[in-house]
């Protein structure tokens, strides 16, 4: 699944192309409902667009009928009257109605999308910053979701692809008509899960957890953002949820299961330089990049450079230390070892000391990281 | 030269001249002149970043900007033109007008007045220099939540130590204005016959010196989390991220009103003397001002519809939401049952606050639309609450803001404007107005976030619509900035009574309004909301 995720892979296909299409019209209203939480909204805000909006026009009416007939130019004096109570209480009294009538349906809305309980399948939502993590708790494998669109596309030198910014290289994928029950928490700073099709919204707090849940209607594919700003690459954290009938979602699950079970990295194997160099370059593409750029640069004044860093040329356990547990002095470099495995970071630290110009001919093997990790806990 | 030019006052011996009159001024109507131009020229510079965003979001892809670099326009075009632009402006209205729509001398405190002013320069500028420290301006937009705003440069330190001190400067022009109102008005004067414009002040500086404290004690809190070890904002340390938003928002909820009740206090005199009719339903004014400034309080969660509260705290916030509705509705039906049956004219302080009253509607029934919270899990953090918010802030408080320059320019020059340009001026930023902020309720209905450099391509015309809209709208700036250089040298002479239906205190002093006005209190037979009746004696100078 590394591949860039097509949308044509699967039983959705047709559908999506409907998608497609409606795309390349600007929309003016909320997104096609997909749940019964996101019909309930849009049935809700159709009244209320109707209600405010007839209001709106009376005003209006009432208020051109005064301009155009009670002006000085059209000869007409002014009535000096300046107060009557019963019509005072009249335009109190029925909007106060107007409210009581949206209120009811608005209270039922709300807990409805509260009660997330009777779950077939939890699956727990991690922030970070600027990624998401999928953990399916029932089942024990999750994986990390990131923006498939090219940086190449974003500057502009490459043509914009049909969902850019709005593709991941892997989906959350959940069966149709189970009811989904999502845990929501971060890990730095507050993100906020939207999904319009889904009609949820959830913020996820870095220390709490929240729930929402959902249960998907018909099998496509749902596209959403991160809507809590969440700093620098807060509009490149996209959200795609693949929904798919129980029969397919469960030839995935049983494929997941396989892959999560053959892919487990045995941490004692000792690796080369080399192969090192190469998973840790797409450890740090996926990781590393949005603050220390793709040329080890930083950006200054803000990020650090790697390329000559002391840190990355110095002692190797100054460098496994501050990407295992995150720098003191700039919480925007985070604690990594709460999100990467060992071998990961052996690759990513090892990638580092030999990329650009740094040729420390050092490499940092998965037990070493296993060392550090231990020593610190003790 | 300009400033000079706006306060152009008869010569008279015991004022201080060039540099000192306005470093040391203690006169209220120098002090509301300093506000006014001070406002205006951060009123621009908040536009510039503005129109950057929207420069950047002409396109889909990143043209001029880092996401980075984008995220703090964003910040500071928020902070700039809240605390910069609208507070200063409403704050400078009520110097230079209240004493003379009240009967007094000046305000109660004149030394204090000074210092309050002088205070905003520097804050200010700690603000704009922000952009050039390592790390860049503070970039978790103008509500700097927590924990983002912990983990930023010390750009974000700039901008706490900012808010503190324009904390104080609002709190001592509250004050100020508190004290003034409720001691200094001329005898006969009574509370529930003063001016609307003076109620609304008077009410917005209580929210004032309530919340400004709050936004201090959020910032401060920022602050130590960042440097002093605590951990409020913190989970790992026993704290609560969502803590930072309860406190923000309990000042940030009121500080929506604080920008508002002053345009209803300017919208509430002019109405009425364009439709030469008095105001009406006066007392039900009073209360419905009241009860907005009392329910500001209880409504601040509705910012958190997706924080993930309880259901018993999504409802109560819903309702006491909904219930705003009820008293601002009372205030629009007010105006208009004042204009109905009027003799109206539509000078331009009348087309600005006509403006103001249809588009202040439509930004009022998206709040109801937004107080829904099963609706807000959809709109929140979307372009919807861009262009909701703009609607009562740019059509709101900025169309008010005009209309009061418009309405009070004679009086406190003695020139008038020019009135095809004024008029020039309302049409253009009506229109543009509109073509920048009406499409932005599409893109949020539609799934925009707000706050993001660069978006899908679905989302393309709509921006490209309100790219273009903005600038024009900026550019239409400018005629009023033309008008009020041009008018204050070379405006037609005012009469004392420039406005036919004006008929409040301020009318009855000479135009321009002497230096030292009311240096006597004068005896008043006062109508509701500030309408002289007679007066007698009052003395100048």
């Amino acid at each position: 699944m590394s591949c860039r995720y097509m949308p044509g892979s699967t039983a959705a296909s047709s559908l999506f192309v409907s998608t497609a299409i409606e795309a390349q019209v600007a929309a003016i209203n909320l997104q096609a409902p997909a749940t019964s939480l996101a019909r309930l909204e849009y049935d809700l805000h159709s009244m209320l667009l109707l209600v405010t909006g007839g209001i709106f026009l009376l005003v209006l009416a009432v208020m051109l009928y005064a301009i155009v007939r009670h002006r000085k130019s059209a000869g007409h004096a002014a009535k000096l009257f300046h107060e009557n109570t019963t019509v005072e209480i009249i335009w109190t009294i029925i909007p106060l109605l107007i409210l009581l009538l949206i209120a009811w349906p608005a209270t039922q809305a709300v807990l409805n999308q509260k009660s997330t309980r009777g779950e077939e399948l939890t699956i727990k939502i991690t922030g970070y910053q600027w990624k998401w993590r999928y953990d399916y708790l029932d089942d024990n494998f999750g994986f990390m979701s990131h923006l498939a669109t090219p940086a190449a596309a974003i500057a502009g030198t490459v043509a914009k692809p049909l969902n850019y910014l709005l593709e991941v290289d892997e989906p959350l994928v959940v069966p149709t008509g189970r009811k989904v029950r999502l845990l929501l928490t971060a890990n730095d700073v507050i993100h906020s899960w939207w999904v319009p099709q889904l009609g949820i919204k959830q913020d996820a707090i870095p220390g709490f957890l929240r729930d929402a849940w959902f249960m998907v209607d018909r099998p496509g594919i749902y596209r959403g953002q991160c809507s809590e700003l969440c700093g620098k690459d807060h509009g490149f954290m996209p959200i795609v949820v693949d929904a798919r009938s129980p029969e397919d979602y469960e030839h995935w699950r049983a494929a997941r299961l396989k892959q999560a079970a053959a892919s487990a990295d045995d941490p004692t194997r000792v690796w080369t330089l080399a192969a090192l160099r190469e998973r840790g370059e797409k450890v740090y593409g996926q990781n590393c990049i949005p603050c220390h750029q793709a040329n080890g640069r930083g950006i200054p004044g803000s990020f650090p450079a790697l390329d000559g860093s002391p840190v990355v040329n110095g002692d190797k356990a100054g460098h496994i230390n501050i990407v295992l547990n995150g720098s003191q002095k700039n919480p925007a470099m985070q604690a990594w070892g709460k999100q990467l495995s060992d071998t990961d970071i052996a690759a990513v630290i090892s990638y580092e000391r030999n990329a650009w110009g740094n040729h420390t001919g050092q490499l940092v093997q998965p037990a070493e990281i296993r060392a550090a990790r231990t020593g610190a806990a003790s | 030269m300009a400033i000079a030019g706006l306060a152009a006052v008869p010569q008279q011996s015991h004022r201080p001249h060039g540099w000192r009159r306005w470093l040391f001024a203690t006169n209220h109507k120098d002090i509301g002149s300093l506000y006014l131009w001070f406002a205006f020229c951060m009123f621009l510079v908040g536009g510039v970043l503005a129109l950057c965003i929207r420069a950047e979001l002409f396109r889909p892809g990143l043209q001029f900007f880092q996401p980075e670099l984008f995220n703090q326009l964003t910040t500071l075009h928020g902070l700039i033109m809240v605390f910069g632009a609208i507070m200063p402006a409403f704050t400078g209205l009520a110097n230079w007008m209240l004493p003379l729509m009240i009967g007094a001398p000046d305000m109660a405190f004149a030394r204090m007045n000074n210092w309050s002013f002088w205070l905003l320069p520097p804050a200010m500028a700690l603000l704009l220099l922000s952009f050039v420290v390592p790390g860049g301006a503070a970039a978790a937009g103008w509500t700097l939540y927590a924990p983002l705003s912990v983990q930023l440069g010390m750009g974000m330190d700039l901008t706490i130590f900012a808010i503190h001190i324009l904390g104080v400067s609002s709190i001592m022009g509250a004050i100020n204005i508190v004290v003034t109102i409720i001691n200094l008005r001329a005898p006969g004067m009574g509370m529930m016959k003063m001016p609307m414009f003076a109620w609304a002040s008077l009410i917005t500086a209580y929210l004032i010196i309530a919340v400004m404290p709050v936004l201090a004690g959020a910032v401060t809190m920022v602050l130590t989390d960042r440097h002093f070890g605590t951990h409020f904002f913190n989970a790992a340390g026993g704290g609560d991220p969502i803590l930072y938003q309860h406190v923000f928002w309990f000042f940030g909820h009121p500080e929506v009103y604080i920008m508002a009740l002053p345009a209803f206090g300017i919208v509430s005199q002019v109405i009425p003397t364009f439709a030469r009719k008095p105001l009406f339903g006066y007392t039900s004014m009073v209360y419905a001002t009241s009860s907005i400034g009392v329910l500001s309080f209880m409504v601040w969660a509705h910012h958190m519809f997706v924080t993930g509260m309880p259901a018993t705290a999504q409802l109560f916030f819903m309702y006491a939401t909904m219930l705003i509705a009820v008293p601002t509705g009372v205030k629009v039906f007010n105006w208009i049952a004042t204009m109905w049956e009027g003799s109206m004219s539509f000078e331009t302080p009348m087309l600005f606050a006509i403006g103001f009253i249809l588009l202040f509607t439509i930004g009022g029934l998206s709040g109801v639309t937004l107080s829904v919270a099963a609706v807000d899990v959809q709109l929140h953090g979307s372009y919807y609450v861009v262009a909701h918010f703009h609607y009562v802030l740019v059509a709101g408080a900025l169309f008010s803001l005009f209309s009061a320059v418009y309405y009070w320019f004679p009086k406190m020059t003695g020139r008038m404007y020019v009135e095809r340009l004024g008029q020039l001026h309302f049409w253009w930023s009506l229109l543009w107005f509109n073509v920048t902020f009406f499409p932005m309720h599409f893109l949020g209905l539609a799934g925009m976030p707000r706050r993001i450099p660069d978006y899908a391509l679905q989302f393309t015309q709509f921006n490209q619509i309100a790219s273009v809209g903005a600038f024009m709208f900026g550019l239409g700036q400018l005629i009023f900035l033309v008008n009020i250089l041009y008018s204050l040298r070379h405006g037609k002479t005012a009469a004392q009574q420039p406005w036919e239906g004006g008929n409040t205190l301020e009318w009855r002093l000479p135009t321009p309004a002497p230096y030292h006005s009311f240096s006597e209190a004068p005896q008043l037979d006062v109508a509701e909301n500030g309408v002289v009746v007679a007066m007698q004696g009052g003395k100048h100078g």
